[in-house]
């Protein structure tokens, strides 16, 4: 089993700007997306896309990644249920969301941070509002800051 | 030549040797983003080593550029950083071939429509490109080898919907040696156009135009037409489409029936009583019926819903009778679903007119005498309901007729768009109105839009035959007289734009000029064929300017009304283009297939049959005999469902491996 | 005493298990005596702390040390023994993944002390004592280990050689393990002393797992009469089986229960729980929002269920502990 170090916390320049990374699949959210840029519309720079051909490819592996990297939110964008490219794939996308939104939970990681989005090709504005509104709700929850730091043994347990 | 060059560090002893090429795409990227601070930072990434920016990639030079590269630095991977991969990808991949690397050993960054054109922020958007190119580099090392899969197409193709559109793709196709397959769903084809009476702005008559065409579909021996069919299913994938098709009971059997009508006439009704659907309701046709006189083909159809012998078993069946030695009559037939393959489709399915009662305000439904275009058509075609004659309903000639524009058209509260096609109508309607009538004829427009070949002109004319032109929208028609003039007649309300005062004009006949509306059922169509919509409901092309009739599925395109409003000749040019871009298809005899297919390591598996369900396409199989799931790579497409699932990490994605995803994700969120 | 190679046990945070499979090896353990030299092994035999650290480095063959690391004298020994050892193997499902002792990652020291020392109802401590670290009485110095946060598992904290899986591992693969290492056609670094394949390969209920699962609903285990013969998962019950890696031969299938993923994931996953959860959520039936969660609803504890032993080795590690601050 490979180990997979955490990555260190980022040194604080300024106020905090969230890092969200988002998996977008290649037919809907994708080119949603890149209608957006020929639109010329404008949107908050925070996330960082990672393109797959279905939303049915996310692996919750990868979002679980994305946090122990350092992200502050993970963001999926795929096409509207029953419109998948695939037929199905994004079916197995949103009951994967659901079961992994519940882990997350107990975990202590905030429900805003995780997020779902139907965002089919026509639907640059929704790509835009959906990432302003993340990235604002990310914004005011903080860094995320899972490393655990290194043990605090000096002192006494006090409770 | 290069903007500047770096060398990088390196490579990263793995004997990755990457080269990253950031474009400038003129000011559209190194506008906002700092391409040369980027190329730099690119430079000092591990596994890097070589690091250019440039004008213009995607050009000749730029292209030349990277091959050069490849050569002399002995690249194994290469990084564009440059516009999004939907359209350049294809051409750095030959670009890479050419100079002998294989083609997946690229990846893309797309730092212009996902970064500089949408980030006013310089600096946040330059950190932005850093973070996507150092993630793109990580990943490109691990890429493998990979070959695209050829497969035979087949030479067939279907065309769904027989109207104008479809009716010329087809005779294309077929006139290129193509076997063709029209299906549309009524008993004839023709679509609207045969419901026409003339065509602008020439005022040819429509059917005369039409019918030729039409007679030659029915009678190509390349074209196996199916009217009273719908398609039910499809699946499969470009050049090899397995569609099934539903044919509806005619209770005639096609091949006996010769089209001489003597059963209609036989029929024990005496006169039609069900609303006839070609003339819009404004007849009767009994249950047995040809739908008009020029019908494609020219067989009759019986309508179970109207006819007794359905209801009651105990029909004379005069028709029968009629039909004597010929026998084409078969009150047992059955539907029955047929199934064909074809490489390659066009749909051409149209368009639905607006339904006029959404706007109460025109009284359409509520007053008699107020009519939609296409009724109004019928009402002028001399085989249409009234022989020809423009009359109310109670028979007498209108002395005046107010034709209102933009009916469900260029409106927030029902259409947005422009259906392009009414003011031309309206002024044929107009003119056509006013020279069988000799009433006064009353247009009411918002904007008088002429675009095409001869329309401006044809305005022209009508504005010195003396029709009358109203600029403003109605705002409603009633029968509320508020002098004795306005008596039994139908007041139009409208603000005169030009005149500044709001206008009542009594008029005997409302003419609405209902606008074009994809079909009820598009979204249902669109899904069978795994093509998307845009938001209004049109089937959506692939792009705007430069593909209007591909989709972003490979093999199925669109022609006609079904890909937004449009007349006659624009419909016959997609037409044409949409079966030449087939042509193109299945002549190239072999389709590649992206390889972004999954695969499962059989030593890997262990049997669990949690894939098996998961494949839409049936691509997953389990082998009972080594009792492991196997993958058939032809059906596989590459969605990468199945590779999340699996519990045990066996299947793997080409291009999509975990490995490679993992390598993204942490490249993007490591620190500068 | 010289020639033979050395071995050592160890245990850290741990039930004794792991001490119980060496026992287990029962015939078997006399060749392993005859064959090496044990050299530490607190469990058993009275070698003290000062014997490893007055050893030279990488003198010890082999060591194999159980137990997740949550103090620092584990801290401190896992150090020492991997200084001392030329290979160190975590032995066990707490050294390789955490363990059960690894479910502490879900709250913090404060509230596990609290509960156990002052809230647990079968305690009794009106003057609420709690342990301390440091303590002098009359003049002496008496010291606890620091108790941590967070669990870790022992790649976490040294270089680890080799992992034996299970809780406990089978005797056969602590046996089959000891006799590579001991042959010295060693497997590349870092690798899993077990097959590389899921569970259901050598499940001996295979044959009737079906080929079309849509779950309505999971079951647990106190909730149904287990048939003794079907698969499990196909019952309704969460079974880690298709998500962990063989080599125990299903014993606790073969007890009618359902595997519950101690030997971890296999070499080609990196979260175990994730890996389970996509299978089961995929196979989930539901197209709605409502009906997906009445689905899940079923499953109370996926955290865990999914993460029984895996918590500290999976991706997030622990529950956040909100108002830590990271280190600059």
């Amino acid at each position: 089993m490979r180990n997979r170090q955490l990555s260190p916390p980022p040194v604080p320049r300024g106020a905090f700007e969230p890092r969200i990374v988002a998996f977008f699949c290649n037919w809907c959210t994708y080119l949603a997306a890149d209608l957006a840029g020929t639109s010329r519309m404008k949107y908050a720079p925070n996330v960082r896309v990672v393109r797959l051909m279905c939303s049915g490819r996310v692996d919750p592996q990868f979002v679980l990644d994305a946090f122990a990297q350092g992200a502050d939110g993970v963001l999926i964008g795929g096409c509207h249920p029953g419109d998948c490219h695939y037929q199905e794939g994004n079916y197995k996308t949103l009951r994967r969301y659901h079961l992994l939104k519940r882990v997350l939970r107990e975990m202590g990681i905030e429900e805003d941070r995780f997020r779902l989005e139907w965002i089919s090709a026509a639907e640059a504005d929704r790509l835009r509002i959906a990432v302003n509104d993340m990235v604002e709700k990310v914004r005011a929850l903080g860094p995320l800051d899972l490393t655990p730091k290194a043990e605090e043994i000096q002192e006494e347990v006090t409770v | 030549m290069p903007e500047t060059r770096n060398s990088g560090n390196g490579s990263n002893g793995n004997g990755i040797r990457v080269g990253v090429y950031v474009c400038h795409c003129g000011t559209n990227i190194a506008g906002t983003i700092d391409v040369k601070a980027v190329s730099e930072y690119a430079a000092g990434v591990p596994g890097v080593v070589v690091s250019r920016d440039y004008k213009y990639m995607c050009s000749d030079p730029g292209q030349a550029l990277i091959q050069q590269d490849v050569r002399e630095y002995d690249l194994n991977r290469v990084v564009v950083a440059s516009c999004s991969p939907l359209l350049h990808e294809p051409t750095f991949r030959r670009a890479i071939d050419r100079a002998g690397l294989n083609p997946f050993l690229l990846q893309m960054v797309n730092i212009r429509e996902h970064d500089s054109w949408v980030h006013l922020d310089k600096q946040a958007a330059t950190a932005k490109a850093k973070d996507l190119i150092r993630a793109a580099v990580r990943r490109v090392a691990l890429h493998k080898p990979l070959q695209k899969r050829r497969v035979p197409i087949n030479p067939n193709v279907l065309v769904v919907g027989g109207g104008i559109a479809g009716i010329h793709a087809a005779l294309t196709l077929a006139e290129a040696g193509k076997h063709v397959y029209l299906v549309e769903r009524e008993p004839t084809i023709g679509g609207h156009m045969a419901k026409f009476d003339k065509t602008f702005p020439t005022l040819d008559c429509a059917a005369c135009i039409l019918t030729p065409k039409m007679t030659t579909v029915g009678s190509h021996p390349r074209i196996t037409l199916w009217t009273y069919s719908e398609v039910m299913k499809v699946s499969g994938y470009v050049g090899n489409y397995r569609v099934q098709v539903k044919r509806k009971p005619r209770y005639i059997i096609e091949d006996l029936c010769l089209g001489c009508q003597e059963c209609i006439t036989a029929c024990v009704y005496k006169e039609g009583k069900t609303p006839d659907e070609f003339n819009l309701g404004l007849s009767k046709r009994k249950p047995v019926y040809l739908p008009f006189p020029q019908a494609v083909p020219q067989k009759v159809v019986i309508d179970p819903e109207t006819c007794i012998e359905f209801k009651s078993r105990k029909c004379k069946k005069t028709c029968v009778e009629a039909c004597g030695e010929r026998q084409a009559i078969d009150f047992t037939q059955k539907e029955t679903l047929e199934e064909i393959d074809v490489g390659a489709v066009v749909l051409a399915t149209g368009f639905r007119s607006f339904d006029a009662a959404r706007n109460a305000y025109y009284g359409y439904g509520r007053y008699r005498n107020v009519y939609t275009s296409l009724e109004v058509e019928r009402l002028i075609n001399a085989a249409g309901p009234t022989g020809g004659e423009i009359v109310l309903r109670d028979g007498k000639r209108p002395q005046a007729v107010g034709i209102v524009h933009c009916v469900g058209s260029r409106d927030a509260n029902t259409n947005r768009w422009c259906s392009k096609v009414c003011c031309m109508y309206s002024l044929k309607l107009a003119h056509l109105i006013k020279e069988r009538t000799g009433a006064e004829v009353y247009n009411f427009y918002i904007d008088m839009r002429t675009p095409g070949k001869g329309y401006e002109e044809f305005y022209d004319r009508l504005l010195d035959e003396g029709v009358h032109f109203v600029r403003g929208r109605v705002a409603e028609v009633s029968d509320w007289a508020a002098r004795s003039s306005e008596e039994g007649k139908l007041i139009i309300r409208v603000e005169d734009t030009l005149a500044a005062f709001v206008r009542r004009i009594p008029v005997d006949m409302v003419v609405l000029s209902v606008g074009l509306e994809p079909q009820a059922d598009a979204q249902a169509v669109r899904r069978m064929f795994n093509i998307s919509c845009s938001s209004e409901g049109w089937f959506l092309e692939r792009h705007p300017k430069l593909a209007p009739v591909s989709t972003f599925t490979e093999g199925v395109y669109i022609a006609g009304a079904c890909q937004g409003p449009k007349d006659i000749p624009d419909s016959v040019a997609q037409a044409g283009a949409a079966a030449a871009e087939a042509m193109a298809l299945i002549d190239s005899q072999f389709v590649e297939l992206e390889p972004y297919t999954a695969f499962i390591t059989e030593e890997e598996c262990s049997g669990c049959k949690s894939c098996i369900p998961l494949c839409p396409y049936q691509a997953i199989s389990f082998a009972e005999e080594k009792k492991r799931a196997a993958i058939n790579e032809v059906l596989c497409k590459g969605c990468g469902t199945c590779v999340a699932a699996c519990p045990s990490g066996s299947i793997h994605q080409n291009f999509f491996e975990d490995e490679e995803i993992f390598e993204e994700i942490e490249g993007v969120l490591a620190y500068a | 005493m010289s020639g033979k190679p050395k071995v050592a046990f160890y245990w850290c945070s741990s039930c004794g298990g792991c001490e119980e499979t060496v026992v287990d090896l029962a015939e078997a353990i006399l060749d392993v005596a005859a064959a090496v030299e044990i050299v530490f092994w607190p469990v058993a035999l009275d070698f003290k702390r000062k014997d490893i650290e007055a050893m030279p480095d990488g003198s010890i063959t082999a060591t194999f040390l159980n137990g997740a690391i949550r103090t620092n004298e584990q801290e401190e020994m896992a150090r020492l023994l991997r200084k001392k050892s030329a290979l160190l193997l975590a032995f066990g499902a707490c050294s390789h993944l955490g363990g059960i002792p690894g479910l502490a990652n879900l709250f913090d020291r404060e509230s596990i002390l609290k509960t156990v020392y002052f809230e647990s109802p079968s305690t009794v401590n009106p003057e609420n004592v709690l342990p301390l670290t440091r303590y002098r009485d009359n003049g002496h110095k008496v010291t606890l280990p620091d108790f941590h946060n967070t669990v870790r598992t022992l790649d976490q904290v040294v270089d680890v050689d080799y992992y034996v899986p299970g809780c406990p591992p089978m005797p056969r693969i602590l046996g089959a393990a000891l006799k590579t290492l001991l042959s010295g056609d060693l497997p590349p670094k870092g690798a899993v002393l077990a097959p590389d394949y899921a569970l259901c390969e050598e499940c001996p209920r295979k044959d009737t797992k079906p080929g079309e699962l849509s779950i309505a609903e999971f079951k647990r285990p106190q909730e149904l009469l287990i048939d003794e013969q079907t698969c499990l998962l196909a019952q309704g019950l969460v079974c880690m089986g298709p998500a962990t890696r063989a080599g125990c031969e299903a014993v606790c299938v073969q007890g009618n229960m359902p595997c519950t993923g101690c030997c971890g994931s296999t070499g080609r996953v990196q979260d175990q729980g994730a890996k389970i959860l996509s299978c089961l959520a995929s196979l989930v039936a539901g197209k709605e929002d409502a009906e997906i969660d009445h689905v899940l609803d079923t499953i109370p504890d996926p955290v865990g269920t999914f993460y029984r032993y895996g918590l500290p080795g999976s991706f997030l590690r622990r529950k956040r502990l909100n108002g830590v601050q990271a280190p600059k």
